[in-house]
Parts: C-alpha cells; sequence; structure tokens
C-alpha cells in the first residue's frame, strides 16, 4: 500500500575530485548546476526535474554515497513515516532544514543494507529548467552532453535484503516490482518501486553493507543511449559495459564511471509497475541474461566492483 | 616526450610500456593484457590493488579506504592512479572471486 513517497528526491555522491567531478556530470551526462554551499558541495538536477537540485556532490577521501533521499507528498507524510521508521527499529536522525540549501527537515535512517536514506517533503521548485511549465517547449536549447533528463534511482548492494524489504514494503509503501530468486529459494537482488517506474531503488545482496553501484540518469530513447556511448569515447571516460539491454526492467542502457570511480547509469525505455502488479522473477541461473539481456553472462566487474 | 617505461607484473611475469604521464593500468589495457584487475578505473573500487616492488611513481587521487596512507607509503596503491617516472616491477594481489550466493 502507498505511503506518500513519492519519488526519488535526492542524492549525495562523494567524489575524490570536485573539479574533475562537476566536468563529468555537468559537461558530460548533461546536468544543470543550480547551486554551490559553504561546504563546498556542488548541487545539480536534469533539465526536466521541476525541484531545486536532485544530485549533490561532496568532495571527500573516499567515493561512495552519502545517502538518498525520497520525496514524499506532504511534512505530514513525514511525521508519519518517522514514526513508523522508529518503530520498526531503524536508527532514525532529524536533520534541520537549511542543511541542504533550499531544502526542508529530512528525516534520515539507516536501512539494514547499511545505506543512509532519508524522507523530506518540501524542497524548492524551480521547475523545469530552460522551459518552465507554461506554454513549455519541447526542450531548452542550450543543454550539454547526454543531456540527462532526470535522477531516476540508485541500485545499492548490502546484506539483510529480506529486512530491507519489509522495511520498503510495509513502512515505506514501496512494492517489489522485480527480484532474482536464488536456487535455495533467498532473494538476491529486489527492485522496488514508489511510482510506475520499474524501480526508484534496488538492492543486490553483498556480504559488505552500505555499498554503491551506481546512480542512474533517465535519458529519452536507445539513440540518446547510442549518443552517450559515443561521448564516453570521445572524451575518454571509463565505460563498464553496453549499450546493451537489461532483463531485468528490460531498459536500454550503459553503465560507466565518474572520474571517482562511481558507476554512473544512463538508459532509456523500461517497463512499468502498477499496484495490483505480481512481481516479476527471475531466477539465479538466468542471472547474465537477466542483467546483460544480449551478452548472456554477467561480468566480473559489475558484481564487485563498488564504492 | 615520448618516454616510454617498461612496467612488469611478477606473478603473471608479464611486461608492458607506459608512457610518461600514463597510467599503469591504462597502458597494460592498451596493450591487451589482463594480468592486473580493471575496475573502474578511477581509484575509487580498489580492483586493481598491486604492491610497487621496485621504481618511482607518482600517485593520482585514491580512495583512502583501499589506499590508506600508511599502505601507500609501503608501495601498495591502485595501478589505475599511478604515473611510472621510472621502470616499475608490481605485484598483483590475488582477488576473492565475486558470486550473489548468499552466505548467511
Ligand atoms: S580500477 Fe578501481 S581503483 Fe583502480
Ligand atoms: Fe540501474
Amino acid at each position: 500500500m502507498r505511503k506518500g513517497v513519492m519519488r526519488p528526491g535526492h542524492v549525495q555522491i562523494r567524489v575524490l575530485d570536485m573539479d574533475e567531478a562537476v566536468k563529468h556530470y555537468k559537461d558530460l551526462l548533461g546536468l544543470i548546476e543550480v547551486d554551490r554551499d559553504d561546504q563546498g558541495r556542488v548541487y545539480l538536477k536534469g533539465w526536466t526535474e521541476v525541484d531545486k537540485f536532485s544530485v549533490v556532490l561532496r568532495q571527500a577521501d573516499e567515493p561512495g554515497m552519502d545517502f538518498m533521499g525520497f520525496k514524499c507528498l506532504s511534512e505530514e507524510v513525514v511525521d508519519q513515516l518517522r514514526g513508523e521508521l522508529a518503530e520498526f527499529g531503524c536508527e532514525v536522525e532529524d536533520v534541520p532544514e537549511g542543511e541542504l540549501k533550499d531544502c526542508g527537515r529530512r528525516v534520515r535512517f539507516i536501512a539494514p543494507t547499511g545505506h543512509a536514506f532519508e524522507v523530506f517533503a518540501t524542497k524548492k521548485q524551480t521547475g523545469k529548467w530552460g522551459v518552465g511549465n507554461h506554454n513549455p517547449e519541447a526542450w531548452p536549447m542550450g543543454l550539454e552532453g547526454m543531456k540527462a533528463t532526470r535522477f531516476d534511482h540508485c541500485l545499492l548492494y548490502g546484506p539483510n535484503l529480506d529486512e530491507t524489504l519489509d522495511l520498503f514494503r510495509d513502512v515505506l509503501g514501496f512494492e517489489l516490482a522485480e527480484q532474482v530468486i536464488a536456487p535455495d529459494g533467498k532473494r538476491v537482488a529486489q527492485f522496488l518501486t514508489a511510482s510506475m517506474k520499474a524501480h526508484d531503488v534496488a538492492f543486490i545482496h553483498h556480504e559488505e553493507p552500505a555499498k554503491f553501484h551506481h546512480a542512474s540518469f533517465f535519458l529519452e530513447t536507445w539513440q540518446d543511449v547510442l549518443k552517450a556511448a559515443d561521448l564516453l569515447s570521445m572524451t575518454d571516460t571509463s565505460i563498464d559495459i553496453g549499450p546493451t539491454r537489461h532483463g531485468l526492467t528490460h531498459g536500454q542502457t550503459i553503465y560507466f564511471f565518474d572520474p571517482s570511480g562511481n558507476r554512473n547509469e544512463v538508459f532509456a525505455g523500461g517497463d512499468y509497475h502498477y499496484p495490483d502488479h505480481e512481481p516479476v522473477t527471475w531466477d539465479a541461473e538466468e542471472l547474465g541474461k537477466a542483467i546483460f539481456y544480449h551478452d548472456r553472462a554477467l561480468n566480473e566487474r559489475f558484481l564487485s566492483v563498488l564504492t | 616526450m615520448g618516454e616510454f617505461f617498461q612496467i612488469t607484473e611478477q606473478c603473471s611475469g608479464q611486461s608492458f610500456h607506459c608512457k610518461a604521464g600514463q597510467s599503469v593500468l591504462k597502458a597494460m589495457e592498451s596493450q591487451g593484457l589482463k594480468c592486473v584487475p580493471v575496475g573502474c578505473r578511477g581509484g575509487g573500487c580498489g580492483f586493481c590493488k598491486v604492491t610497487v616492488l621496485s621504481g618511482d611513481y607518482e600517485c593520482g587521487k585514491m580512495s583512502r579506504v583501499h589506499a590508506p596512507e600508511e599502505a601507500q607509503a609501503k608501495g601498495e596503491v591502485l595501478a589505475c592512479r599511478i604515473y611510472p617516472l621510472t621502470d616499475l616491477i608490481v605485484e598483483c594481489r590475488p582477488q576473492p572471486a565475486a558470486t550473489l550466493t548468499p552466505h548467511a
């Protein structure tokens, strides 16, 4: 049952070198830089996003993800979820309004996979970049690189998938859209949605907690994915795999790395999910095809290269 | 200009050339070799960890989790973020195989 969580609102990513990172996320992915703060963090967004920012970069000694935040319908929803999160047994922390610029208070909690998540309801809305919402043109001029339209989801690696599903489904109102089941019946991957999208956040089982696999950005078409691949070669950017298609969610995709080794994805297409849909199930024996539909084989890197 | 160094990887016995200013991992990849595992190529994942047994090099930024300062001082570094100044002998760390099978 939906509980008032709307969508991924933001992700804060640690980078080793801010200048290199900004160049990557801005010039290559085509995100729009919207602000910086006195901690040196840089705020960006995809051009179709109505909220002021969705990606925050923070310079640190070790790359990875600091936290991922979900935007909720109202402050009442955030209060309600705060209570239920604590009841579920999560460590809950209140992050005051303004800690992220132009963002209201956030409630932060640690999932059983070890990742930090947040729920919040208030963030300055600056509208779609370059087009607004009054007689808008199809797209704005002046977009760079891959022209990423929005921050779409994260894939995260960690332990305790069952407890994490309980938390996301029962407390936060996500649904299980797709799963991968091992021969012994254990779920080793779960794709969760709070919307009609194939996934808003996904988890793969991994012994070490709190690992970051990728942050993903949405493109309009397969042609855009191919152009993204061209841009990666033009800029000699580290490619992981692709362009290809996923079996899971059926999106058309390419994976690559930012200059600090954090994996990014840009993708187009993919399945949708309604609340009355049964989860889609893949057998772990078919994992190669589930992840890379054309190669039908896993690459070692996909499973073990994490930040 | 045009200066090359010879990099030797001890476990496999393979060697390859690396241009001044080029990372050891990139030089290896460009010559079609696989003696050091290739991950993110950005100093973030620790996949390409090697120990430098001899030679001088410069380091780019690498994750402190995978290359803490003490380790870096002992030559335990990430091949994607080292740039040779002389010929180098490096040794690759064996990696544990990844699986998706849950253990607990
Ligand atoms: S390949 Fe990831 S740290 Fe070198
Ligand atoms: Fe993805």
